[in-house]
């Protein structure tokens, strides 16, 4: 738990005094959903129709889009090889990583959302389903995220090559979290959703860590 | 399974195999397209375009069933550090996207004479795209690495998390399915066929397996025999 806690503080730090990652990933997610209405036009009825869907699909890339730097920085300057001896098992470090990735990422776009949800006009109902289903549905984004990001490490084009294996991998995120918000606003249930939202956090958190061990492993190789 | 690790061995045994593979594959083929254009009847609602269906379903069983071919292969080489294990798995791969994509292009020349519209979201179709994009994934990570063996074993983990997920997101598309379209415009005929339908279409299934068995095995050759040039030739 030390060693936990031990990564997950550097890695917060470092985010922090490099500053600009997360104000990037919070920019990348606002502006992308502002070229919805004018893509589509400023309809407050459409708008507020396709909202909850904007604003995931948006969502889901801004956390793509911060992914690639998961264990590249590590990875260059060997210092991942360094974390690799510790005594802390490899998969504990993953989850360390992934959970300093949720919070620069997860929870910043968690945040903002409603923000931008009220620029949609998205139904007021809808609120508290969207926040609980970005809060479980965020986190299993940076767990699958971390998989792609530890089987590209060195790769040529790592970047455009991570989202194509990631982003079919996020499908039952999105549909799920979409479900739950829209539900919700049409004055459904949107329970059911967020049971299965926690259903993939729960799989991913006990499975994705060791994957990506698995891949970082044969990357230090 | 040891045993076939012998690049040479299998060497061997595929150039045995690989002519009657052949054979098998242009007769079932042969037979069961004869079959299917000549002898089976025209369904009494969608005419002759039905035969689309005697490649369209078996490409998409075999779209399946290689992907998952795939995924053993590569949790052998992992579990196992099998070294044909690799090359069977990355050879696998892209006829499975062939197959995919034939299953794909088919299912919408057959969409548009009967449902009017070349591309709809339904639950199966979009798993198969879905399908279709793991697998180019699969060959883009093989191949994205200067150092092969790197990319293979990328590649094998990437088919392993890919099979856990298959049966979450082909779950949750028919969920998102259910959820958009309440009314489903089509049904695929019903699960009686009548037999002088059903038999060409199994013999053609039958001939498409052999077809794979084949361009695996011509694949996997060409990759050892690569393997072994590229060593004589660079001394790695």
């Amino acid at each position: 738990m030390n060693g936990f806690a031990a990564l997950l503080t550097r890695d917060l730090r470092l985010a922090f005094r490099q500053g600009g990652d997360v104000a990037n990933v919070v920019a990348f997610f606002a502006l992308a959903v502002i070229l919805f209405p004018f893509g589509v036009g400023p309809d407050p009825d459409l708008l507020a129709r396709i909202a909850a869907g904007v604003l995931w699909v948006t969502a889901l890339l801004a956390a793509l889009l911060s992914l690639e730097r998961l264990f590249d920085a590590d990875f260059q300057d060997g210092s991942l090889e360094a974390l690799s001896l510790m005594p802390v098992p490899l998969e504990i470090q993953v989850l360390a990583k992934c959970a300093a990735h949720w919070l620069t990422t997860g929870l910043p776009l968690t945040i903002i959302a409603p923000l931008l949800a009220l620029v949609l006009h998205f139904d007021a109902a809808g609120y508290p389903a969207l926040i609980a289903a970005l809060l479980l549905g965020t986190p299993v984004l940076s767990l699958i995220g971390a998989i792609g990001a530890a089987l590209t490490l060195g790769a040529r084009r790592a970047g455009v090559l991570l989202s194509l294996l990631v982003l079919p991998l996020y499908i039952p995120v999105l549909i799920f979290g979409v479900a739950a918000s829209e539900a919700a606003a049409l004055g459904l249930e949107s329970r059911p959703h967020l049971l299965l939202l926690a259903a993939l956090l729960a799989g991913s958190l006990a499975l994705a860590p060791w994957a990506t061990a698995a891949a970082l492993r044969q990357a230090l190789e | 399974m040891q045993r076939f690790a012998n690049p040479a061995r299998f060497m061997r045994l595929s150039a045995a195999l690989l002519p009657w593979c052949a054979v098998a594959a242009a007769t079932l083929i042969a037979i069961g397209l004869y079959g299917a254009l000549f002898i089976a009847p025209p369904d009494y609602q969608q005419g002759e375009a039905v035969k689309i269906m005697y490649v369209h379903v078996p490409s998409a069983w075999l779209a399946s069933l290689v992907y998952a071919v795939m995924a053993v292969a590569s949790a052998v080489a992992l579990i196992w550090r099998h070294p044909l294990a690799h090359i069977a798995a990355e050879s696998a791969a892209p006829v499975g996207a062939g197959f995919t994509f034939v299953c794909l292009v088919s299912g919408s020349l057959w969409g548009e004479p009967m449902w009017g519209t070349w591309w709809v979201w339904d639950a199966r179709l979009t798993s198969v795209l879905v399908l279709f994009f793991l697998y180019l994934g699969f060959i883009a990570l093989a191949n994205a690495f200067d150092d092969r063996t790197r990319g293979s074993r990328a590649a094998a983990i990437l088919a392993v998390v890919g099979v856990v997920n298959l049966p979450i997101i082909k779950f949750s598309v028919d969920w998102w399915n259910t959820l958009h379209q309440k009314a489903s415009v089509f049904r695929m005929g019903g699960p009686t066929i009548a037999v002088s339908m059903l038999w060409p279409l199994l013999v053609m299934a039958a001939g498409f397996l052999f077809l794979f068995a084949v361009l695996l095995m011509l694949r996997m050759r060409t990759a050892l025999l690569r393997a072994k040039l590229r060593a004589l030739r660079f001394g790695t």
